[in-house]
């Protein structure tokens, strides 16, 4: 771990965006994970996400379960809202905050111990609900904190760092989240920012429940070979699916592509997510489809990344509930407390 | 992954100057004094090693500490990388000049450090003039044997140093310190003598004959009034020595000092100092473009010496045989297309300033009078010897040229740094080498890992604006010529600008097989100097690096192709050095090694 804090000095050309931040004020706390982590990357991706998508720090819930990844929040967003909670329990917790205030950016960061294993259920739901919330998992097979054991998101056949071979078949929370019914459903690699950083910008920018399932290599317990989570054996494997820019306000196709390449995704808040084509037959608006390439892709032991899913118009949870728009935390006790006579009421049409 | 054409090369880390660059100091001065191991070294209260390492590369730490026209502190990073929206202060180097004279002042009993020099070689060699090029090569020669004779008119050694520069910038001791300890160096002989001809010289078979005298004349002003006021009118350089040798102890009230070169501080602040009570500089030019160092600007102003631009003298004016004052016409500056100044006047009409006296320090000049026309010696056409540049070998074999002698006035550090080639070549000459190959600088690289991430340096680098020297207070200062007005810093305010510097010679080394490029240096790098990206041609790729690389000067360290084909480019212009890369490099690709360079000088092989 490293003793001293991050120089404040900065490059003589950072700059300033429209929110009034720069770059550098995205940041937390310096790293205490190992060096070479993954989860770092991810980490210094989302600061570049925010930076650019002019976010106010102030506006971001930062919630967390336990384990390496669930350590990461302290490290991005030093000034935004930070939540770091029960293992596996953090969708809990984000529902119910988002149910309280719906105004806030939800950033859940989960990992693949906190998400597949003891916290399979709440992931399962959350998604189901539709929460209106950036749900991303550092996903890097292996239990970090414990010295390296396989994780539910391990590959059937992956050797761990001694040897072992797991004989357990892998959870694909991408795909289980597909079926789920999350609105937003990604898979990138902690070491392509290229790809992640357009993913995590456009995860934000959707309405409803969006997931990036982020493969991030464990440099101290899963970076070996035979290892199917490595900074290698993932940059032989990645598939991408297409190529993300995410666009604020409506810009016309510049670049020269081969027509019928590129698909412009227009979004609820008004942005735009314009997507290059590189698989030749995969449509990320097709549910079934999807599912089923990333199957295939799988099978042929490669990796599906990029836009997996996306449902354009999602229904999020307060939609389902029909809540009022304003935030329940800035409504008044008269309004959130009815009262005796209301209850009696409601009782009464229970009879 | 093959290099195409315009792609940039692999960086060649073991090209001695490639590192040498990065440490800006080092590399900006003339004598490349290793700055940032000596401040290391002050810092850790080692001031004696402080002390060495510079007299080793600059012979005269003590009296550079206080008057060096410091090239080095422009070229310091910090000047580059610091906030002023977070320090709450100006973009400042490090005070490396100052930081200097604390090793100076700070020093121990140095008997026993200094080297003992190597048996008589039998050769001789003249040194012409007795100031810092002079006695620089005096010690690298007689320190390898050789038998060096001084030859200069003063009663004490230091040329300009001594004559020129006050004693209330300059204390006496540190002169006659310093160049005791070159003298110091081995079998060397002072005459005090003036030489008269250079032929004579050659003729009293000395193995070669080094030339240092400076550029001993003041440049006149031949204006109307010179010659009816010549008892008040005063050549600065002159006057300056007089004042220094006691011959003159006062002024009158009214001061005027012409030029804008740091001998015109120098004379103004010696005139406030022996009874001028209203000194006024005057200068052609505008303020900016004086030639004067910021900091003597500043002082001067902080004596309450105003300093007029964009004045041109016209006349002296006398009035009953005495001089009262002078005449200038006001101009402005004006470029051509080439950019090139010219002061044409405002038209306004001209501007007297009263003056019982007036100094004029407009220029130096070189004279060599004493050096006859028909002995071989070429000069050209403006009256300086014809010189090799790296060599400073005359067109007389046996004759050598240095400091201002050689291609006019410049300054101290620049006349050592001639005098450590000139006695190279010297040598070189003496042994029947050839003289245009030049020693390669010495170089020890050592890695500064401790631990996992503990390195021997201190890597944590703070926002701390530049330390102000303390200065003695104006009253005294201004009524004793030879109280020093700089008191230098003491040890507490020492060891906190001390750890201003970057220490940019400790350096990022890259090793490109051990990278898995998981980009840990490049999300931690707080100047975001890093990037991995595929190659190019250099000015196209300097644009799509995480932060553009806009200063050209500065190089782009460069890898051979990684496993992806992408390669890692480091801009070295704005590294803090603060070793986090390397701390958060999980394969010990990245490592920070101190790389000292030390130049060889005359007779030591690298």
């Amino acid at each position: 771990m490293t003793y001293i804090a991050k120089p404040k000095l900065h490059h003589p050309a950072l700059t300033h965006n429209a929110a009034g931040f720069t770059r550098r004020d995205y940041e937390g706390t310096i790293s205490t994970l190992c060096a070479g982590c993954g989860h770092d990357s991810i980490s210094a991706a989302i600061i570049h996400a925010c930076f650019e998508l002019n976010i106010e720090p102030h506006r971001v819930a930062k919630l967390s379960g336990i384990g390496c990844s669930s350590k990461s929040p302290t490290y991005f967003l030093g000034n935004s809202h930070g939540f770091n909670t029960v293992h596996g329990r953090m969708p809990s917790v984000l529902t119910g905050a988002n149910l309280a205030n719906r105004e806030l950016i939800y950033l859940g960061v989960s990992g693949d111990g906190d998400s597949a294993s003891i916290g399979l259920g709440q992931f399962a739901h959350v998604m189901r609900r539709g929460v209106n919330m950036v749900y991303v998992v550092m996903n890097n097979g292996v239990y970090g904190l414990t010295k390296g054991q396989f994780s539910a998101t391990a590959d059937r056949g992956s050797k761990s760092k001694k040897g072992a071979v797991n004989q357990d078949s892998a959870i694909d929370l991408a795909s289980l989240a597909i079926l789920m019914g999350a609105t937003f459903v990604a898979r990138s690699f902690s070491g392509d920012k290229t790809q992640l950083v357009p993913l995590i910008k456009a995860a934000i920018s959707h309405q409803g429940a969006a997931i990036l399932d982020v493969i991030s290599p464990c440099v101290a317990f899963n970076n070996h070979a035979g290892s199917t989570k490595s900074y290698d054996y993932i940059r032989e494997h990645n598939e991408a699916m297409n190529r993300l820019d995410f666009i604020t306000g409506q810009e016309p196709i510049t670049a020269d592509y081969a027509p019928g390449t590129v698909t412009d995704v227009l979004q609820h808040d008004g942005t735009t997510l314009r997507l290059r084509k590189l698989a030749e037959d995969y449509d990320p608006s097709d549910k079934a489809g999807a599912l089923a390439h990333i199957q295939e892709r799988a099978a042929a032991g490669e990796v599906a990344t990029g836009l997996l899913y996306l449902d354009p118009l999602p229904r999020d949870l307060h939609e389902g509930l029909n809540t009022v728009a304003a935030p329940l935390n800035s409504l008044p006790d008269e309004a959130l407390v009815p009262g005796r006579a209301a209850l009696v009421k409601i009782n009464a049409g229970l009879r | 992954m093959t290099i195409r054409g315009n792609d940039l090369q692999p960086t060649d880390i073991r090209n001695p100057s490639y590192f040498h660059k990065v440490v800006d100091c080092q590399w900006a001065c003339p004598a490349h004094t290793p700055v940032p191991e000596y401040i290391r070294l002050i810092a850790h209260g080692r001031y004696d090693d402080a002390y060495m390492i510079n007299w080793k590369s600059n012979v005269f730490p003590g009296i550079l500490g206080r008057t060096c026209d410091r090239p080095c502190e422009p070229a310091c990073r910090r000047g580059r990388v610091e906030d002023e929206t977070l320090s709450g202060s100006r973009k400042e180097p490090v005070a490396i000049c100052r930081l200097k004279r604390v090793a100076a002042d700070f020093k121990d009993d140095l008997t026993g450090r200094l080297p003992k020099p190597l048996p008589s070689n039998g050769r001789r060699i003249a040194c012409i003039g007795g100031g810092p090029s002079s006695l620089t090569v005096a010690r690298d020669l007689a320190a390898i044997g050789y038998r060096v004779e001084v030859f200069d008119e003063g009663a004490k050694l230091g040329g300009m140093v001594r004559t020129q520069i006050p004693r209330f910038r300059l204390p006496e001791e540190v002169i006659d310190e310093e160049c005791g300890y070159a003298v110091g160096a081995g079998d060397v002989v002072v005459h005090q003598t003036r030489v008269n001809s250079l032929k004579d010289m050659l003729g009293e078979g000395f193995d070669a004959i080094y030339v240092g005298t400076g550029a001993p004349r003041g440049r006149a002003l031949d204006l109307p009034g010179k010659t009816e006021g010549e008892k008040n009118i005063h050549t600065g350089i002159e006057w300056l020595a007089n004042v220094s040798f006691g011959h003159f102890t006062t002024i009158g009230k009214r001061v005027i000092v012409l030029g804008g070169g740091n001998t015109a501080m120098d004379c103004c602040r010696t005139a406030r100092r022996l009874g001028g009570e209203k000194v006024t500089v005057v200068v052609r030019s505008g303020f900016e473009e004086m030639k004067a160092s910021p900091w003597e600007k500043d002082d001067a102003i902080a004596e309450d010496i105003p300093i007029l631009n964009f004045l041109a003298p016209k006349s002296f004016v006398v009035e009953g045989g005495k001089l009262v004052g002078m005449m200038f016409e006001p101009v402005k500056a004006v470029y051509d297309d080439k950019g090139r100044r010219d002061l044409v006047p405002t038209g306004e009409s001209d501007r007297f300033i009263e003056g019982d006296d007036v100094l004029v320090a407009v220029g130096q000049e070189n004279a060599f009078p004493w050096i006859e026309r028909d002995i071989g010696l070429e000069f050209d056409r403006w009256g300086l010897p014809k010189l090799d540049a790296t060599t400073f070998q005359s067109s007389l074999p046996t004759v050598f040229f240095g400091g201002d002698a050689a291609f006019g006035p410049k300054n101290i550090i620049w006349a050592v740094a001639h005098g450590h080639d000139a006695a190279i070549s010297i040598h070189k000459h003496c042994e029947g080498e050839s003289l245009s190959e030049r020693p390669a600088p010495g170089v020890t690289v050592i890695s500064q890992k401790m631990g996992i991430h503990e390195w021997s340096y201190d890597n944590n680098v703070a926002i701390d604006p530049r330390t102000k020297v303390p200065h003695l207070a104006k009253e005294a200062a201004l009524k004793n010529i030879r109280a020093e007005v700089e008191l230098g810093f003491d040890v507490a305010l020492a060891v906190k600008e001390a750890q201003r510097c970057l220490n940019c010679d400790v350096q990022t080394v890259f090793e490109g097989p051990k990278c898995i490029e998981c980009d840990a240096c490049l999300d931690i790098c707080p100047m975001d100097c890093i990037t991995f990206t595929p190659n190019g041609e250099e000015a196209e790729l300097r644009t799509r690096l995480s932060a553009p690389a806009t200063n050209f000067e500065q190089s782009l360290y460069v890898s051979p192709a990684l496993k992806t084909g992408r390669i890692m480019v480091k801009d070295e212009d704005v590294c803090l050095h603060c070793g986090l890369c390397a701390e958060r490099c999980p394969t010990g690709a990245w490592d920070m090694h101190k790389y000292f360079l030390e130049m060889t000088h005359a007779g030591c092989r690298s």
